[in-house]
């Protein structure tokens, strides 16, 4: 029951990671066309793309949220004291950038600022959230007297904080730009592909090296976590593999479809491989999964509500990307919503 | 300054994300069912006017979604991180309503995309079947979200033993008794604030002197389920005052200044309390508030001076509740005066007078909104939880609170602001006249 309730988040937050970091991404390389004169080449694959969809990627980032405390309502008690700054900076962030993105899509002619707000959260969000991975590896959080303690000092002046940050805003730059190379392929459009894909390229290795980094500084934070890390170490092998394969497709400048799959595999090796190796613990050492889980009968009810609610997503999500990501004309700009 | 005690800062912060939000919040429940609405009598009438209302508010709508994502958002984090104590029992009692809120908006989210993008993708018919689960998306969320607001009302379905929660029972923790009345009194009043915002804007425009017949139309179908709604709303508050009286009688008691339990227990309208619990100036209704607590004048109603003192709710909670039942009354005679000028054919729908009554509509509605939240939420203090949890042993221990409160503050102004801007200048540039000729044209070369 534990581990179904884990999988569940956990996967939630998997897709959060790959559909957000598209959309970080996006808001970054967006910024940057402007500032270098290019925004008429790449603006419009970046649109149509997150139009229809910026809605539904903040649902997956709420679904985790609200899904940890259902599961293991203790989750509250511990992050919601430690993670007042963090998370109130997140939610700032993340309003600016809603917010603005909307006026901008919809309301409003572009404006330059709009345009730098969103590119500056893009990568601000993730090294915000990212700091709940760091706290989960214990050691900045006190208890005295019953009182939960968090020690801002610690955290900010941590290697292993800081390397977290740095994987996160560069892995989504190096996600992003894939993905970005694959719809403009497929929408056709080769000038925009050849910047995206320039950009994809130069990502790729410093997320191999901000990888390289964290395991490191993991092994210095928390020995215990690395020992199970090592134990694991066939799927972080695998992801590497993955992200071979992935980098030589855009290489070669073929397979982009297949390539951003295997970009997906590859952060879902990693990913995955991280979370397993983190358990039995959600903070470590307070929370673990087996003592801190919610009760039989609410874990029952969450389990057959998540069930029946994927009977309704799954279709749904299908249609959505029938209609947007895998129509072809709509994703070569032959469709022109008159609605919007 | 005050004292930084995080208990009032966080509820401070946590009243401040929760009045911003449930502006965009009702109009979020209430605008898709306007649109559905209107889509469905442009089909059946075959009139491209409907057609285009439903498009323009469709517009409108995207931006005050993406305000109220966001500002929703903040308020699905905030009440982790100001509350961690509540959340930790809370969690193990009401996880299921929280988490099926999620689906709800996931699938209203999913189908608004879809919905705002395939207008000329599919026939008419076809596409109107894609606003049917935005509205049931927007109503769900607000069916469960609300859900867990009546648990905090009336908590049941648990066992607290020596501090540890037990026993729980899921669904009886979804559905109390303060549920049914409740849910049904949001989602109406969300349908009736958001017909009367949009018929406010109608008004408007015939107000400044614009003619076409687009605007009246507008205003013929708002005001009409106007009235519907604030009918509806109006029972459905009446069902609450029933509610309150049996279940939580302090907090009708202090939005009434009822202390003496007696029966035939008139009803304060208005007036004043002053320091010794003496009304002023109020109007005594006589027997009507045993009415509103039972049907029936001889019965008794409970008095404040029955609850021990420390579980009193603030008294000021009456102005709240007579504002709130004062704007209903104005929101269900404009509508009914507009309505009978229409259909007897005396005097002038759109008489100056009236069109101005109805622009001041949509704002009061939308205070009427706030005013029952303060009741609701106040009325039930000290308790965070009624009967098992004070509210400062559920706040944060945190003490950053107060520095919080000032950003969220600049953050929510700055957004508000922004956010009329951008609705305004929208639908100034493109008035429905020139987006209309546009259509003739197009529908001319077909």
């Amino acid at each position: 029951m534990e581990v179904v309730g884990i999988t569940v988040l956990w996967t939630f937050l998997y897709g959060y990671l790959i559909v957000a970091s598209i959309d970080f991404g996006a808001g970054f390389f967006s910024y940057y066309s402007y500032r270098t004169r290019k925004e008429h080449v790449i603006q419009n694959i970046i649109k149509r793309y997150l139009s229809p969809v910026w809605e539904v990627t903040n649902v997956f980032l709420i679904f985790f949220i609200v899904g940890i405390v259902g599961f293991f309502p203790d989750t509250a008690y511990y992050y919601g004291t430690a993670l007042l700054i963090p998370g109130s900076v997140a939610i700032i962030l993340l309003a600016i950038r809603g917010s603005y993105y909307a006026f901008n899509t919809y309301g409003i002619k572009s404006r330059e600022i709009y345009a730098f707000l969103y590119g500056a959260t893009g990568l601000l969000i993730p090294a915000s959230l990212s700091t709940v991975l760091t706290i989960s590896e214990g050691g900045f959080i006190e208890i005295q007297n019953g009182k939960i303690l968090f020690q801002y000092n610690k955290l900010f002046f941590s290697l292993y904080s800081w390397s977290v940050v740095l994987l996160a805003i560069v892995s989504v730059l190096y996600i992003s730009a894939m993905f970005l190379t694959f719809y403009a392929a497929k929408a056709n459009d080769l000038p925009a592909m050849e910047i995206v894909r320039r950009w994809a390229l130069i990502w790729s290795a410093p997320t191999i090296i901000c990888s390289l980094i964290v395991f490191y500084s993991i092994n210095l934070h928390n020995p215990e976590h690395y020992q199970h890390i090592t134990e694991l170490s066939w799927m972080f092998a695998c992801s590497f593999l993955f992200f071979l394969l992935a980098v030589y497709f855009v290489w070669k400048k073929k397979n982009y479809g297949l390539s951003f799959i295997f970009v997906m595999v590859q952060f879902a090796f990693a990913f995955y491989g991280y979370g397993a190796s983190h358990l039995p613990y959600l903070l470590y050492p307070y929370l673990s999964m087996y003592e801190h889980f919610t009760n039989q009968s609410m874990a029952v009810a969450l389990i057959i509500a998540f069930l029946t609610g994927l009977l309704l997503l799954i279709p749904s999500l299908f249609l959505l990307m029938k209609l947007f990501l895998f129509n072809i004309r709509y994703v070569q700009g032959q469709m022109h919503p008159k609605g919007e | 300054m005050l004292a930084n005690d995080p208990v009032i800062y966080s509820r401070a912060l946590m009243s401040l994300t929760f009045v911003f939000h449930i502006i965009f919040a009702t109009i979020g429940v209430g605008i898709p069912v306007l649109i559905a609405l209107a889509e469905w009598m442009g089909i059946c009438r075959n009139d491209s006017h409907y057609t285009l209302m439903a498009r323009r508010w469709t517009r409108g709508y995207v931006i005050t979604v993406a305000v109220g994502v966001v500002s929703g958002t903040a308020l699905g984090l905030q009440i982790n991180l100001l509350w961690p104590n509540f959340m930790r029992i809370a969690g193990q009692a009401i996880g299921l309503p929280m988490f099926m809120e999620i689906f709800a908006f996931f699938f209203e989210a999913i189908f608004l995309g879809i919905y705002m993008y395939t207008w000329d993708r599919f026939k008419p018919k076809i596409h109107f079947l894609f606003i049917i689960p935005v509205v049931i998306g927007a109503s769900c969320s607000a069916l469960f979200i609300t859900l867990v607001n009546s648990f905090m009302n009336a908590p049941q379905g648990f066992e607290i033993v020596d501090g540890i929660i037990g026993n729980v029972q899921p669904l009886k923790a979804m559905f109390t008794p303060a549920s049914p009345t409740k849910v049904s009194h949001v989602l109406v009043s969300a349908y009736l604030t958001s017909a009367f915002i949009i018929a406010g804007s109608a008004a408007y425009a015939l107000l400044k002197g614009k003619r076409h017949i687009y605007y009246k139309k507008v205003l013929n179908m708002t005001l009409f389920a106007a009235l519907v709604f604030a009918i509806a709303t109006f029972l459905i508050g009446d069902l609450s005052g029933k509610y309150l009286a049996k279940y939580q009688p302090e907090k009708l008691a202090a939005g009434e200044w009822h202390f003496e339990t007696m029966s035939h227990a008139p009803l304060i309208v208005g007036g004043i309390l002053t320091e010794k619990h003496e009304v002023k100036y109020g109007w005594k209704i006589p027997f009507a508030l045993s009415v509103l607590a039972h049907g029936n004048p001889n019965r008794e109603v409970k008095g404040l001076n029955d609850f021990p003192a420390d579980e009193i709710p603030p008294l000021w909670i009456h102005y709240t509740f007579d504002a709130m039942v004062g704007i209903g009354g104005y929101l269900t005679s404009i509508p009914l005066l507009f309505i009978l000028a229409f259909w007897f054919r005396k005097g002038n729908p759109y008489n100056k007078l009236l069109l101005a009554a109805i622009v001041i509509g949509g704002p009061l509605a939308m205070f009427a909104i706030e005013y029952g939240w303060v009741y609701a939420e106040v009325g039930r203090q000290p308790w965070i939880l009624r009967g098992y949890m004070k509210t400062q042993q559920g706040a944060t221990t945190s003490e950053h609170v107060g520095l919080f409160f000032v950003v969220f503050l600049a953050l929510y102004v700055i957004l508000g602001i922004s956010c009329l801007r951008v609705l305004m200048r929208m639908f100034k540039n493109n008035t429905p006249e020139d987006e209309l000729k546009l259509l003739n044209k197009e529908s001319a070369l077909k």
